[in-house]
């Protein structure tokens, strides 16, 4: 189906299925049981999930195919933010132009940084990325304040002199954002016994976009382009003196890894409608990279997987605090429950840092393909059971 | 190999799944009945404090999560009751606010605007809380409080310093009960003029960013209005730990006062460099060379050690003060905690107190009757002496104090001396200054 075939079909498939069941997937647990701090499916950490889904699959197809490592991804993400806030105070509060800009700009972007850093390979790349990236965010956060807002971050206001649209709405306050009048922030919530689902208009917009750049990346993973850019990979001192130019190809995944940023920067504005400096600092630029290793670099499922867990642990972990751990051990006598709190504390609240951490350095000793290779290990333990019951018995049978 | 052959099946099938998809969105838009955002129906109402856990303001952000802890028990009625007993206002019973018991979550805004807007959100959609407070910081407040205002919820800003909050940013739903860059320099510049006379030559480093520039034009203009000279406005990035560069060109510039407008590590560091140097032994045109640094907190204090002997600066609140209110609060954080609050932790309690206070003469959660019952409000008993919350711009007026770093501090946290109250009157500023320009309040959200 699409022009796939059987198994990338499958994994299309699967994640639809996912990235559409999400509000009932992410929220197993009941409102009101103590378990419901793990319940991850509101909408906010939903369409953060998804939208760093597309940024971490954008930047595999450049870190995956071709071994680039850029250190900088977080400029054009900052950039496709920036775009589409100032969109949607000059034009309109529609998110489809907003998102259009956001793709544009940054690709633009990607392509004056692509063309000057991809002169260099390896660590200089990462370097040269890595510079330009820094110099993004110092000059975002002070020198061009006039068009960024520098440390506060580009907010709407409510004299935006809105083109399409008004500045402020009847009852005195600023428009939200929408899709032809849908409001991104609109949530339907579904009460099924002590559970509750939140369906959210902005998440269910952000999945289908996560699928379409999903299946994008599947078509370049699969292309004769894909095929040039692992090769690029493998060698390109081979391929150059082979009479091949690469860079038009490592130009084109860079430039196309940044439209991805773009569109997820572009996103993340039309659900929220600010652009904040430090979404371009360095430390954004290496969560990218973290989440493509965590997930697995160079697969197509790794990258969205990784976004994932690394989202899930700064919003969920972040928020547990040492009164909650008191109420879920409460039932231990008192001496033992301040123990084990005691011993938890450092792991959740302002240490989920450091929890993170720990899981990363055991993913990377021991599973260095990521999570997805972790998934290929059960796979194949559990196939590797049933074939051995199958040639247990198979065996048994000639001896009696 | 691909096969790109479109089957009747495959083409029914997608089509499905892509009808599905586009659908769902649209038939999902119907929003709750519920008259507010997250109308607390059960026997709790929740509360959600974001403040910066991680980063350069985790000190401040540690200390105002006690104090919210401590300002919970006080609401439901534990402890002593604090700064309860001192309120003007005896709404508060102390069963909760309007019978329903205080619960709150807590998250960690990294300081910075997206982490803690994240956060914050989560407590909107998760949690159901009805009120944000916290943010150590101008840039993440005025960012929260924008997301409270289009959420339709109460925002109670902490520790935030900036003209902005309650000036070209302000929002309907948020409040601010922490002083500005205008009133340190308003409460400042008399004292000055007094300690270092009319003819002095200023020399301003500053942080380059929002709040720095809010406070550096609002010094400025201050002693400018003195008769002062200002000599040169330099820039330094938030992130520089080293200072020297920017100490050296201020010995050569003919100045005979620095005005360090730091804040946090940045003033730690700026200010041990310029006492390194010899600035304070350095006599330039016949006067003393003096350093002068606007905000001042006791943590910061702390961070510099020796170093603030004797240097003049402006907080909202100091724990050594001796009216019934601070006393109170100052006793029970203490038994608590076993040492006195910050400024950021006076600030955050009386900010959940007035807003259930508020809500409790409101008789309702619903944020727009919580405005209404903030607006123009007037009370007393929190510290500060009498305080008005303005209705134009939901900022606070109150004293503020001028205080010197110890000659001879007695403890590790006996290092500021008070010595100004200034009266609220000369601090208070026309809702339409310049400073505060360019914004408007809007009207109050409840997300219905």
């Amino acid at each position: 189906m699409f022009g796939l075939d059987n198994k990338d079909t499958r994994l299309l498939l699967v994640v639809a299925v996912l990235t559409l069941c999400a509000p009932f997937i992410l929220n197993p647990f009941p409102t009101d049981s103590a378990m419901a701090q793990f319940n991850a499916g509101y909408p906010d950490l939903m369409q953060r999930f998804v939208i760093f889904g597309i940024f971490a699959i954008g930047f595999n197809i450049l870190f995956g195919l071709t071994g680039y490592l850029s250190f900088g991804h977080a400029a054009f993400l900052g950039v496709g933010s920036y775009s589409a806030v100032w969109m949607f105070k000059l034009l309109s509060m529609n998110v489809v132009p907003a998102i259009l800009l956001s793709v544009v700009i940054s690709g633009l972007f990607a392509l004056l940084i692509g063309f000057v850093s991809l002169r260099r390979s390896g660590i200089y790349f990462s370097i040269l990325t890595l510079a330009f990236a820094q110099m993004s965010f110092n000059l975002a956060y002070s020198v061009l304040t006039p068009i960024t807002n520098g440390e506060t971050g580009l907010q709407l206001t409510l004299d935006d002199p809105r083109v399409l649209g008004v500045s402020a709405t009847a009852d005195g306050s600023i428009p939200v954002t929408n899709l032809f009048g849908m409001e991104m922030r609109s949530t339907f919530e579904m009460a099924l016994g002590p559970w509750a689902f939140q369906f959210n208009a902005g998440y269910y917009l952000c999945a289908l976009i996560l699928l379409a750049a999903f299946y994008l990346s599947i078509r370049i993973f699969r292309s004769p382009f894909g095929m040039m850019l692992r090769a690029v990979k493998s060698n390109q001192q081979r391929m150059n003196y082979t009479g091949l130019n690469t860079k038009p190809y490592t130009l084109a995944a860079f430039v196309i890894s940044g439209m991805y940023a773009g569109l997820a920067g572009g996103l993340m504005a039309s659900m929220d409608p600010l652009a904040g400096a430090e979404r371009m600092q360095w430390t954004a630029s290496g969560e990218v990279v973290l989440m493509t290793i965590l997930g697995g670099a160079g697969t197509l499922i790794g990258p969205v997987l990784g976004a994932g867990f690394i989202k899930y642990f700064e919003n969920i972990f972040s928020k547990i605090n040492d009164h909650v751990l008191h109420s879920w051990f409460s039932f231990m006598p008192d001496g033992l429950e301040d123990f084990v709190v005691f011993i938890i504390h450092p792991f959740i609240g302002k240490g989920w840092h450091l929890t993170l951490g720990i899981l990363f350095m055991l993913v990377v000793v021991f599973l260095p393909g990521g999570l997805v290779e972790g998934g290929q290990r059960i796979a194949k333990w559990v196939k590797g059971r049933k074939n051995k019951d199958d040639s247990a018995s198979a065996t048994k049978t000639p001896a009696e | 190999m691909s096969k790109s052959a479109f089957s009747r099946r495959g083409v029914l099938k997608s089509g499905a799944l892509a009808g599905t998809g586009l659908a769902l969105p649209t038939i999902f838009t119907a929003s709750s009945a519920a008259a507010f955002t997250n109308n607390p129906t059960g026997s709790s109402v929740t509360l959600g404090f974001n403040v910066p856990q991680t980063g350069p303001y985790a000190d401040e952000g540690a200390d105002e999560l006690r104090a919210y802890q401590l300002a919970v028990e006080h609401l439901n009625g534990g402890g002593d009751g604090g700064m309860m007993n001192t309120f003007s206002s005896k709404e508060l019973q102390g069963n909760g606010i309007l019978g329903k018991e205080v619960k709150f979550v807590t998250g960690d805004t990294q300081t910075k605007s997206d982490a803690a807007r994240a956060s914050a959100k989560s407590m909107i959609e998760k949690d159901g809380a009805v009120m944000i407070t916290g943010g150590s910081s101008s840039g993440v407040a005025i960012a929260v409080q924008g997301l409270c205002q289009e959420a339709g919820v109460i925002f109670m800003a902490g520790l935030t310093h900036s003209n902005d909050t309650t000036g070209k940013d302000k929002k309907a739903n948020g409040f601010r009960h922490f002083f500005n860059g205008y009133m340190s320099g308003a409460a400042l510049a008399p004292v000055l003029k007094n300690l270092y006379g009319t003819d002095r030559n200023a020399y301003h480093l500053t942080a380059d960013y929002t709040w720095g520039w809010t406070q550096e034009e609002s010094i400025a203009a201050a002693t400018e209005a003195l008769g002062w000279n200002t000599v040169e406005k330099v820039r330094t990035p938030l992130a520089a730990t080293d200072f020297s560069s920017y100490i050296a060109p201020v010995l050569n510039s003919g100045a005979d006062v620095l005005v360090l407008n730091h804040y946090g590590g940045n003033m730690v560091n700026s200010l041990t460099n310029a006492v390194q140097f010899g600035l304070r032994e350095k006599v330039v045109n016949g006067k003393n060379f003096e350093i002068v640094v606007p905000l001042y907190s006791r943590l910061m204090a702390k961070g510099a050690g020796a170093n603030v002997k004797g240097i003049h600066g402006s907080t909202n609140w100091h724990w050594s003060l001796q009216d019934e209110g601070s006393q109170a609060f100052v006793r029970s954080f203490g038994t608590k905690y076993g040492f006195p609050p910050s400024q950021a932790a006076h600030t955050v309690y009386c900010q959940t107190l007035l807003y259930a206070d508020a809500v409790q003469r409101a008789g309702s959660f619903n944020p727009c009757a919580v405005v209404e019952a903030l607006e123009d409000y007037e009370f007393d008993g929190l510290g500060n002496g009498k305080t008005l919350y303005r209705g134009e711009d939901h900022q606070c007026f109150k004293d503020v104090l001028v205080v010197r770093g110890k000659e001879n501090p007695t403890s590790e946290f006996d290092l500021l001396e008070v010595v100004e109250v200034t009266p609220a009157a000369q601090v208070t500023y026309p809702a339409d200054h310049p400073m505060f320009a360019g914004g408007a309040l809007g009207s109050c959200n409840s997300g219905a």
